[in-house]
């Protein structure tokens, strides 16, 4: 047992029963960041910030949302949008967090990508990332149902049907996810459930180890140099601020983020107070309606490329049916980021500037993505659909390359170090 | 010492097996908990009278919460043996009306007589066959029994069975 004597302040007090000031320490004052690092590292704590506004925001809409098929349309558009005092606030903040944290999502995990980030005992770092990607999809297509308009419904439709396609099992297990022959009243409760208890939970274990899993290989930097973190520190410690090569994460490193969270924030409630309806579809104010489909459906930008990559497969090949290429396609397209880390064949780290081939194959992926997510917009007709065609092809070619580009990137840049 | 240590195994393995005995339990209850409800399943079984439709043009009712087309052929339309209802002396397209590639729901072009699929593009023609697009296979039949002129949707009549492994 702790030897407790009269506490000096209250400060004392918490730090004799809970170790207070070791523990500022620990995850403060020396967790040592590099300096090296330019504005795409304050992503992670953008990230942290615009959850927290789901969280707080979503407090809010739980308070008069009401998931039941008979209630929840009016619940959202009339008593939240129009008698809660702000809750029209709640909403927009709520819908604009949820569409602009997948945009810092994608910045975070590009800039992953090109600087490395990823590899040399930056694996579980990269895993539990991707895992937090998967969970924020589900969360984000749970909550798009909740308003129960035509898009949460249709979206919905799509969505579990796409589970009809595992072998054997499909079709009883579309009934069981939904609880209902079709999309319904269960559906819509059940999936109530996971967006605002099953997975937030999930989340935040999943952030806790994202967290914890950058304890151990540090924070990559600009250059990829190789810090060593004690002698660094000892550097900072000893007062040789200029000549070290790290920051203690408070409250230096975080006040270039508070700086960058900042000025992202200007961003974020300019589109929460001006152009809220980029996150509004206007079907979607329209009630749920099971007899009739939208002339044209789609999901929210941010799923905009991998539902190009399903539908690109247009035509059956021998015999395999067009539907089961694509939804063959679309789990490749959703597993593949997850074993990045063991595509590349590099075993350096380095900046994609630094790498030839990388460098090509970086800048092609990004542009493919995009044209994906483009055409994943418009109807399926005429040339776009060979245009989709071709996007889809050479996102999955240009996995399929990946690990020969690394390799022989390897071999040129000397592999050894 | 071996015994001491065999004796602990002993109650590890016991301990562990007790907990995964009911673990698995506790997953059959939860599996069991998101499953349709009775009330859900025996969703009831709906009739419909063909006599009153017009040839060409396409009716959509609805069972268990999802549409279905009827069409009764005209004749310039092809008869397809494996998959007509025939009533009477007319042959009727009966289908589930959602695209089996993702579920949405078709709509029907009177003039070229086909169903396209504004989702994915996919296209069916009056007897409900995909002709292009990733539809994967025709349009569902669903299980019907023939009443004289009516159609009882949920319950499967010979000539229901008679159609399904054809189709």
């Amino acid at each position: 047992m702790a030897e407790i004597r009269k506490a000096e302040g209250i400060g004392d007090w918490f730090d004799q029963r809970l170790a207070t000031k070791k523990l500022t320490k620990v995850l403060m004052t020396e967790y040592w960041i590099p300096k090296n690092i330019n504005f795409l590292w304050a992503m992670g704590v953008v990230l942290v910030v615009l959850f927290t506004i789901l969280i707080i925001s979503g407090i809010f809409l739980l308070m008069y949302y009401k998931p039941d098929v008979k209630l929840a349309f009016d619940s959202v558009n009339y008593t939240i949008m129009q008698e809660v005092e702000y809750g029209w606030l709640w909403r927009h903040m709520h819908g604009v967090a949820a569409s602009a944290i997948f945009l810092v999502i994608y910045i975070h995990m590009f800039t992953g990508i090109y600087y490395g980030s990823y590899k040399k005992g930056r694996e579980m770092i990269w895993l539990t990332g991707m895992a937090l990607f998967g969970m924020f999809s589900a969360e984000a297509f749970s909550g798009y149902m909740l308003p129960w308009g035509q898009m949460s419904y249709w979206a919905a439709q799509v969505i579990t049907n796409l589970f009809g396609g595992i072998p054997v099992i499909g079709d009883a297990l579309v009934i069981w996810i939904r609880g209902d022959f079709a999309v319904a009243d269960p559906t819509l409760t059940r999936f109530f459930m996971l967006h605002v208890l099953l997975l937030p939970l999930v989340i935040i274990v999943l952030i806790v180890v994202h967290f914890y899993s950058l304890r151990i290989p540090h924070v990559n930097n600009q250059e990829s140099e190789d810090i060593d973190f004690d002698k660094e520190s000892d550097k900072y410690l000893a007062g040789n601020k200029k000549e070290s090569k790290v920051v203690p994460f408070w409250p230096v490193f975080l006040s270039k983020d508070f700086f960058v969270s900042g000025a992202f924030l200007v961003f974020y409630f300019y589109l929460t107070f001006y152009h809220f309806d980029f996150a509004m579809d206007p079907i979607n104010f329209e009630p749920a309606n099971p007899m009739k489909t939208p002339a044209h459906i789609y999901p929210e930008w941010y799923f905009l490329w991998s539902y190009e990559v399903l539908r690109g497969f247009f035509f059956d090949v021998g015999p395999m049916a067009a539907m089961d290429i694509g939804l063959a396609a679309f789990g490749f397209a959703n597993v593949i980021f997850m074993v990045f880390p063991f595509l590349d064949r590099d075993p350096n780290v380095a900046p994609a500037h630094r790498r030839p081939k990388f460098k090509i194959w970086f800048w092609l992926l990004l542009i493919d993505m995009i044209v994906l997510t483009v055409y994943g917009k418009l109807p399926p007709m005429g040339i776009n659909t060979y245009i989709g065609f071709v996007a889809a092809v050479s996102f999955i070619l240009l996995f399929v390359a990946l690990p020969f580009i690394t390799k022989c990137d390897a071999k040129h840049t000397g592999g050894v170090k | 010492m071996a015994v001491k240590q065999s004796r602990r195994d002993f109650l590890g393995m016991a301990f562990g097996g007790v907990a995964a005995v009911g673990g698995a339990f506790s997953l059959v209850a939860m599996k069991k908990t998101w499953d349709p409800l009775p009330s859900v399943k025996a969703a009831g079984f709906t009739t419909v009278d063909l006599s009153p439709l017009e040839a060409g043009e396409l009716r959509t009712i609805t069972w268990r919460g999802k549409p279905i087309f009827l069409l009764k052929k005209t004749d310039e339309m092809k008869k397809e043996e494996s998959r007509d209802v025939v009533v009477g002396d007319a042959n009727y397209t009966v289908v589930i009306g959602l695209c089996t590639h993702l579920g949405c729901i078709p709509n029907w072009y009177p003039a070229t007589k086909q169903f396209k699929c504004a989702c994915h593009g996919g296209e069916f023609d009056a007897s409900g066959v995909n002709t292009f697009g990733p539809p994967p296979r025709p349009l569902d039949i669903p299980p019907f029994k023939i009443d004289g002129t009516k159609l009882v949707l949920g319950e499967e009549g010979p000539e229901y069975k008679k159609l399904v492994p054809k189709a």
